[in-house]
């Protein structure tokens, strides 16, 4: 008899559904239940380096905003660390780096506040430009979508980014750049991600 | 420069396809072009940690984290409990494991659900807690009801919890939902049916467990999660060898 490979496989994925807020932001739910909700502090008050908002929404294949959108982001401190055994080096006091973000019911519109990642090294050695890693769930979407956002103001960073130059077509690289502006003092960077059809996002299987 | 230690491949022909047109909210939410295959970088393979201090040890138990003092939600009173281990049947210990859940009469606690069945006033309906060294997690709760849901005219989802994993590496995330044995809705339900694998359809139902029950208190479900494995560095190509 031949022998046989001994791994497990892997759970199957299902959609979030429309009430991924009662488990991960009961808040938004409506009730109020634990002591603290997760994610909603991703870089601490101690963290270095400059301080930003992100923002944006999440664009169906008919061109509307989806209301009931979970992110998640994953990043490093403006060293290039993640707050993880393997993550490069120490992260400042209460820097986690992930975070956890739901629309507006309302306008579908989503923001955080943050920091500017920096480089982080890539498989090859070579750095990557900074960027944040961001998983998308939702009711209709079956699997988290995978992507990441990185910076227009980072233009010769992201031109040797080994990531962004993986994508064969290369106009669709902009959909993964953020836009910078400044209002009221504060830096804002906004990213509209479009799930389906003209200038449609990247999406990674990572 | 060494090569972190990548985690296998995800087999997507486990996984629910992104366009299933059975499940209609699908349609519109679905990439049209190919996801780009990215080897991992340490953005990949390092993920958040979480800690005791994080939560409650009473955040598990959804008969009481939602309950007036001296009163209990409705409903069949059940453990679901299991292991988290990855697809080298390594366990995966200290991960964060949520869950999300209807009430017995199969409505939600959110207030974008306007099913007539009522709310239990002493349910919640969500619970969180950390795998032990072993991988181990253990919720107790009420056995959730179908409900009707807006896809086709007449379709129920099957009585089903959510659960929410992470892994140690952010790219081992997984949301998925758990069905209980037996249930005749689980082979109608258009979200189950997104799975084109049987096996792994059968992979999300969990198992009467009579050997955990609890006599004349609480019925158990057993519920095993596997999340990616990750390959150890030999014969990676580093430049200092292994």
């Amino acid at each position: 008899m031949a022998q046989t490979l001994s791994y497990l496989k892997e759970t199957a994925s299902q959609t979030a559904g429309p009430y991924v807020h009662i488990g991960l932001a009961p808040g938004a739910a409506g009730f109020d239940i634990y002591k603290q909700e997760l994610g909603w502090d991703i870089a601490g008050p101690n963290a270095q380096g400059e301080r930003i908002r992100v923002e944006g929404r999440v664009i169906d294949g008919m061109g509307a905003p989806i209301k009931d959108v979970m992110l998640e982001i994953w990043q490093a401190n403006a060293d290039g660390h993640y707050a993880h055994p393997e993550g490069g080096g120490p992260v400042e006091d209460g820097f986690r780096g992930w975070g956890r973000v739901i629309t507006d019911f309302e306008t579908g519109e989503w923001g955080f506040d943050t920091v500017k990642p920096g480089r982080t090294p890539g498989r090859d050695g070579r750095q990557q430009a900074p960027h944040l890693n961001l998983w998308i769930v939702a009711r209709g979407i079956n699997v988290g979508l995978n992507t990441r956002m990185y910076f227009d103001d980072e233009a010769a960073a992201n031109a040797r980014d080994p990531v962004l130059n993986l994508i064969e077509w290369e106009h669709r690289r902009a959909t993964l750049i953020a836009t910078r502006s400044e209002a009221g003092g504060t830096v804002v960077y906004r990213f509209d991600i479009r799930l389906q059809g003209d200038d449609e996002t990247v999406f990674f299987d990572v | 420069m060494t090569q972190p230690a990548e985690f296998y491949q995800r087999n997507r022909s486990l996984h629910p396809p992104a366009l299933t047109p059975g499940y209609k909210t699908s349609v519109a939410r679905s990439p049209r072009y190919s996801l780009i295959a990215l080897g991992n970088s340490v953005s990949e393979i390092t993920g958040p940690v979480f800690g005791q201090n994080d939560i409650d040890p009473g955040d598990n138990d959804l008969l009481t984290n939602y309950a007036r003092p001296g009163e209990a939600p409705i409903g069949e009173r059940i453990i679901l409990h299991g292991r988290v281990l990855d697809e080298n049947a390594r366990p995966v210990p200290n991960t964060l494991v949520e869950l999300w859940q209807a009430n017995a009469g199969g409505r939600y606690r959110h207030k974008k659900d306007t099913y007539l069945a009522p709310i239990d006033p002493n349910f919640g309906g969500c619970g969180r807690t950390l795998t032990d060294a072993n991988g181990y997690y253990a919720f107790r709760t009420v056995k959730p009801g179908a409900y009707p849901w807006r896809n086709m005219v007449n379709d129920w989802r099957p009585a089903h919890v959510h659960l929410s994993v992470f892994g140690s590496g952010f790219v081992q995330r997984l949301i998925t939902q758990c069905y209980f044995q037996g249930d005749p809705l689980i082979p109608l339900c258009p979200i189950v049916q997104t799975i084109p694998d049987p096996d792994a359809i059968e992979q999300l139902i969990a198992l009467l467990d009579m050997n955990a029950t609890i006599p004349l208190d609480t019925i158990a479900y057993r519920f095993d999660i596997v999340l990616r494995g990750r390959r150890s560095t030999l014969f990676e190509n580093r430049p200092e060898g292994n």
